[in-house]
């Protein structure tokens, strides 16, 4: 087992899951065996390796600083669940 | 039928006023109210815009302007292509109701060509899949067998081209996700070169793997497709500016002296051997029409999946971190904003979505992060480097696009792991940035197959010549799934 279920309810904070029992169970053991199945990776010897974090060699790609339109106040709270005079609201941040 | 013909007869009809825009968008539009309530290939179906776009094209054609290719053509959008003002849903309850303020540019870019948008197409949700059984808004099924899956991410998209709803259609591909679904429903699939088509306006899976890609009924409407989509974007970091070819340019019915490369990985454990024995019979017709074939090997292709299913998921946890109810989507109640965004994210994803996150957190996470992430981005490179040392011999490489025929609703669906297996034979291509096109090549017990192409990068033309070649010498692309008239009964009702 690579994985505990303290470690899937601590993965599950930092990824902010509220994950249910069952599902607590069940992605322990799935998490599990993907991650037995990628331990073939191990059998690689990488060290001289350069890792590729993109196909196509990018690098710092600059602009202008130009001003252009964006989208205005009302397009950008449309889709909002809860906006209210501009703002989006949201629900108190601490209980205490 | 007028709906099955391809982009460019139907161009010709539109040219010579044998048939309106507004006469083929209805056209479309009846069978999608037909064969879709069966298939359901769309989510969203805007006839009303649609028939309004198609109008204003009929204006123009009456002036006798200059017709564009793909001027007048109805065609679907993959549902995480972003469409001001047409809900763009993902596929996930968490977009249901989303509708963008804005265009990708591969919208604005077809709406510029003036084709007419009729709809948003299924898809896995967040593309998350292979076989788009993972679509919060239920299955999409496969025109040649109802009973099996079309193929995913982009499985709507494949269905709606292979039944006559939409003359084109554009999915992305992460992993595959336009060319097994495109092989699985017997249609053309390309996924470019990454950086050749911009992907703003696509929600993002995993940044680094995903490209926008045309899925057509012929090798000529997908390069027509890239004509109009292909090219520099200022407002994708990750696109590139080189110089766009007329993709048309490299539809010549000549192969004589290409080598193209068979990588023996990719016919060994885990291919149906039907398959393998389908595609070996595509080979076949390459060689007596001039190609030079031979084997090589890619030796790392075994450590594809695993790679890519750790960067795959420490990219996609990243990208939805956005998702926490504040600004738009779905929002779940709680006292307090932590808890709600627990309880939207716990609510508002389902179960596939949930459980790359949490495989991708994990990769990412402290103590963790050399171990899976960084090997895999090193695995990476091996990997890129096997393909760059083949093209050093070969023009092209070939290869099955799937290991299998369409399989059964539910037979790959409880284990993960499985259905990550499947991927084994597109997923290098995504890693190493590379295109990749799948073409019909066959049928394995009365289900398509697909051949792939893989190309050196940005070298889409070799692709189109060795795929046109293929395709006017074989008659695959030119059968039809037949809908039972079953379907076409409880359709119409």
């Amino acid at each position: 087992m690579t994985i505990s279920r303290e470690d899937v309810e601590y993965v599950a904070a930092l990824a902010r899951l509220e994950l249910t029992e069952p599902e607590i169970k069940e992605y322990t053991e799935q998490l599990n065996s993907i991650l037995d199945y990628a331990a073939m990776l191990e059998r690689l010897d990488t060290d001289d390796v350069i890792p590729t974090a993109h196909a196509v060699p990018l690098h710092n790609v600059m602009r202008e600083d130009q001003v252009s339109p964006s989208i205005n106040h009302d397009k950008a709270l449309k889709n909002a669940p809860d906006g209210e005079e501009g703002f989006f609201r949201v629900p108190r941040i601490s209980l205490t | 039928m007028m709906i099955s013909q391809s982009v460019s007869e139907l161009h010709e009809l539109l040219v010579h006023k044998d048939v309106s825009s507004t006469e083929l968008t209805k056209a479309y539009i009846k069978r999608i109210q037909i064969v879709d309530p069966e298939l359901k290939a769309y989510l969203t179906v805007i006839k009303d815009p649609a028939m309004a776009q198609a109008a204003e094209i009929d204006r123009k054609i009456a002036h006798n302007q200059v017709l564009g290719d793909l001027e007048g053509i109805p065609m679907a959008l993959k549902d995480n292509l972003c469409t001001e003002g047409v809900r763009t849903s993902c596929a996930s309850k968490m977009l249901e109701n989303f509708i963008p303020p804005y265009n990708a540019t591969v919208t604005d870019r077809l709406q510029a060509a003036g084709t007419i948008l009729l709809g948003k197409v299924n898809m896995d949700e967040f593309a998350m899949g292979s076989s788009t059984e993972n679509s919060y808004f239920g299955k999409t099924r496969n025109p040649w067998d109802l009973e099996r899956v079309p193929g995913g991410s982009s499985g709507g998209a494949a269905v709606a081209v292979a039944a006559d709803e939409a003359a084109f259609a554009l999915g992305s591909d992460t992993g595959g996700s336009v060319r097994q679904p495109a092989a699985f429903c017997g249609v053309v699939g390309l996924k470019p070169t990454y950086g050749a088509v911009s992907r703003y306006g696509l929600i993002a899976f995993a940044s680094s793997l995903d490209q926008i890609g045309p899925l057509t009924k012929t090798v000529r409407d997908n390069a027509l497709v890239m004509n109009a989509i292909a090219g520099y974007d200022p407002r994708d970091s990750t696109s590139v500016a080189y110089e766009k070819p007329d993709y048309t340019k490299f539809l010549v019915n000549d192969i004589k002296g290409l080598k193209i490369g068979i990588p023996r990985e990719y016919f060994g454990e885990g291919i149906d051997p039907d398959v393998a024995s389908g595609i070996r019979a595509g080979i076949q017709t390459l060689i007596d029409l001039g190609a030079e074939v031979s084997e090589c090997s890619l030796p790392h292709t075994q450590y594809a999946i695993p790679a890519y299913y750790l960067i795959a998921t420490a990219e996609a946890s990243s990208n939805l971190a956005r998702y926490d109810g504040v600004r738009y989507g779905y929002r779940g109640e709680a006292e307090d904003v932590l808890g709600m965004f627990r309880k939207t994210r716990a609510e508002g994803f389902g179960q596939e979505v949930k459980r790359r996150i949490m495989l991708g957190t994990y990769a990412l996470s402290s103590g963790y992060y050399d171990a899976y992430y960084l090997k895999a981005q090193k695995v990476r490179t091996l990997i890129k480097q096997d393909f760059d040392k083949a093209f050093e011999k070969f023009d092209i490489l070939l290869s099955p696009t799937a290991p299998t025929p369409a399989f059964r609703f539910g037979e790959k669906s409880s284990d993960p792991l499985t259905m990550y297996l499947s991927d084994i034979t597109t997923v290098p291509i995504n890693l190493a940035g590379i295109p990749a096109i799948s073409i019909p090549a066959g049928f394995v017990k009365g289900m398509p197959i697909g051949m792939q192409l893989m190309g050196k990068a940005f070298n889409e033309g070799t692709l189109y010549r060795v795929a046109y070649t293929f395709e006017q010498n074989t008659q695959y692309h030119t059968l039809k799934p037949s809908l039972s008239g079953e379907v076409l009964a409880r359709g119409s009702r």
